[in-house]
């Protein structure tokens, strides 16, 4: 039955999610793997949903030897997860035999083997033609039989019989102190062993899965996180995607006009991370919910991921600044998560993330705030944790938006350690002055697109966010009624300065009229001179002809000499 | 198997009064040599405890795997006691006469017999 290839191991997919990716392919086919951690970590589970997978989804029926809970037991723990095993069992795709060991009621009286256990699995295989088998807890023998080396060499020779019989087992083992499992299994079981941890950190668990061994294959090293949800177990996520990622030219709005025009006139790169920071109640949820509403106007699915507030508390809140998101949940193009942060461990909350993310495939996402993770996790979690979240989302295209809340003044180091995750970053804050405080933005970068180096006023209206300049002059940058007074005292000045131009302007123009009458006086008088000068010329001329008229009238009556 | 009245039903009630019938079964896997060693030991110690007061059922699983999971057989060979109650298991060649006695319960039987 054992196939002698001397190609690549053979691989026998488990159907679980992530976990397959992890092992490259799946178990060793033909080969026993150990599964071992601590009571509680999901050993039987895993097995149990190796087997169920192989049934439905691969048709490789399976045989389930339980020495731990009966086949009812059994059904009922699986049937949470959405399993059917009463329903396979009687297709006959899957079989389950209930090995009991009451050490109370087994007297020793001499040698003997486990021959009984070889023909029940036997039977058992061939009842159903399995080709996967599960031993779970198979080390309960060694507390309900007697003389443990003759137990070990049992064992021994049924790991040698499994693989000679060609069937992938799984063997589940409880962790022993200082060694893998109590009973030393590992020592038999040589080719894949999968370590499942249970951790309590701060009052929080967090599944760990990691593959210890694997002779013949390459495999992810790490501990990987897993969580045990409605569909399952999986395994999260994916070994780390890595920065393959494309990226595109495509814009995306803010849904603030002004912050577009910040950001070179179009908003966000599509498929870029956003943070946008700052202390409370600085205005960071009414910005997500702009990008939020302009997404949904175009159509677009939205994801919400509420660590704070309630979806109904986002909305109403929401309401007050002119955004009505109830519309887009309405449509199903908004869908929020809300959960508390300190509600699972960080891997839990990412593992739901993505899969909420996985089902409901926004083109937008936004987390307000991320950095509640930090309740959940150490910085170097979360931080690791983020950069799988950004690389996912990345993948696959979607736009996301952070929001952080920063402490005290380090306003440029948020307390995430993400910022160099972060392609644009909005820093928004609180300007204590002249007794009021009022809200600026700043843009402290926004990778690959022009953006502006200038700090806004931001403003929350009843329409939504608005920005403003602020005001930049000889008194410094002023905002808020600063800015409104220094505004009015400079509108009063160039209203004087301009009253000013005007008295000058008909100043000038009063001196250019009296002048003008001036002359007109003069010529006027002149004219007058004028006149009266060329009345005396004429009379003058006038008199010198009359006296020469008389003088040849004279002559005339002289009888003087005609000349 | 053949059905047996095994309580022998006393008449008086007493419930502690032990059966006339033993009922026992040995599961074997072949005839391997350590069969075939707890087989003849048990016959021994039967027919030197019990005379005639015990049905022996050998059953080899290689021929009725099916069997196993009913009696929880995980050990070869293992003798079962099935009456009187409680069901006791001795796991195998029994070749240590003294600890199938104990696991039988013979030792008390023969006092109360005596």
């Amino acid at each position: 039955m054992n196939k002698m290839t001397l190609g690549p191991l053979e691989k026998c997919p488990t159907g679980i999610e992530g976990l397959d990716e992890l092992l490259n392919g799946g178990l060793p086919r033909g080969r026993p793997t150990l599964v071992c951690g601590s009571a509680g970590c999901g050993k039987t589970l895993l097995a149990m949903e190796f087997l169920v997978r192989g049934a439905v989804e691969f048709g490789e029926p399976g045989v389930f030897m339980a020495f731990e809970e009966n086949g009812q037991e059994l059904a009922q723990n699986v049937a949470s997860l959405g399993f059917d095993l009463p329903g396979l069992i009687a297709a006959k795709k899957v079989a389950v035999d209930f090995v009991s060991v009451a050490r109370e009621e087994i007297e020793a009286t001499g040698e003997y083997d486990l021959e009984g256990l070889f023909i029940r699995l036997d039977h058992a295989i061939n009842s159903v033609g399995a080709k996967r088998v599960v031993l779970d807890t198979v080390e309960s023998l060694f507390s309900g039989l007697p003389h443990p080396m003759i137990l070990r060499g049992e064992l021994r020779r049924l790991f040698r019989w499994l693989k000679e019989r060609g069937v992938t087992v799984i063997i589940t083992g409880e962790r022993g102190e200082g060694s893998l499992t109590r009973q030393g299994l590992e020592e038999y079981v040589s080719d894949c062993v999968i370590l499942l941890d249970h951790r309590i950190v701060e009052q929080i668990s967090t599944r760990r899965l990691r593959v210890v061994k694997y002779r013949g294959s390459t495999h992810g090293t790490n501990e990987y996180p897993f969580l045990i949800g409605e569909k399952g177990f999986s395994v999260l996520p994916i070994t780390s995607l890595g920065l393959q990622h494309v990226a595109r030219n495509e814009r995306v709005s803010t849904g603030v006009p002004r912050l577009d025009a910040m950001l070179g006139g179009n908003g966000y790169y599509r498929g870029s991370t956003v943070l946008v920071s700052g202390t409370a109640g600085c205005g960071k949820t009414s910005l997500a919910a702009h990008f939020v509403d302009a997404a949904c106007a175009r159509g677009e699915r939205a994801l919400l991921f509420a660590f704070e507030e309630s979806p109904s508390q986002i909305v109403r809140n929401m309401r007050s600044i002119g955004i009505d998101l109830q519309p887009a949940v309405d449509a199903g193009l908004l869908q929020f998560h809300a959960a508390r942060p300190a509600m699972h461990g960080l891997e839990m909350h990412l593992a739901a993330m993505l899969r909420a993310i996985d089902e409901f495939e926004p083109a937008v996402v936004v987390v307000d705030p991320a950095s509640a993770f930090v309740v959940a996790g150490n910085d170097y979690d979360v931080k690791a944790m983020m950069m799988r979240l950004v690389d996912y989302l990345k993948t696959k295209g979607i736009t996301a938006l952070f929001c952080a809340l920063t402490a005290g003044e380090q306003l440029e180091s948020s307390d995430l350690a993400i910022s160099s995750l972060i392609d644009t970053w909005l820093l928004l804050r609180v300007i204590d002055l002249a007794g009021e405080r009022n809200r600026a933005l700043y843009l402290l970068k926004s990778r690959g697109m022009w953006h502006s180096n200038q700090i806004r006023e931001f403003v929350l209206t009843d329409q939504g966010v608005d920005l403003v300049d602020v005001y930049v002059g000889p008194a410094g940058v002023l905002t808020g009624s600063g800015r409104m007074a220094q505004e009015a005292a400079e509108k009063a000045a160039t209203l004087a300065r301009q009253q000013e131009i005007g008295r000058r302007r008909r100043d000038l123009e009063r001196k250019r009229l009296a002048l003008e009458a001036q002359i007109a006086a003069l010529r006027v008088a002149f004219e007058a001179e004028e006149a009266e000068l060329e009345e005396a010329i004429r009379q003058g001329e006038d008199r010198e002809s009359v006296l020469v008229e008389d003088r040849v009238d004279m002559a005339r009556l002289r009888h003087a000499d005609q000349v | 198997m053949a059905a047996k009245d095994p309580f022998n039903s006393p008449s008086d009630g007493q419930r502690t009064a032990p059966p006339t019938i033993w009922e026992l079964r040995l599961y074997v896997a072949g005839r391997t040599p350590r069969s075939l060693t707890a087989f003849a030991n048990l016959k021994a110690i039967c027919e030197e405890n019990l005379g005639g007061r015990y049905t022996l059922e050998v059953i080899d699983l290689l021929e009725n795997p099916q069997l196993a999971a009913g009696d929880q057989i995980l050990a070869i060979p293992t003798l079962v006691r099935r009456l009187p109650p409680p069901v006791r298991k001795i796991i195998g060649d029994l070749s240590n006469t003294e600890r199938v006695l104990v696991g039988l319960d013979l030792r008390t039987a023969r006092a109360v017999e005596e």
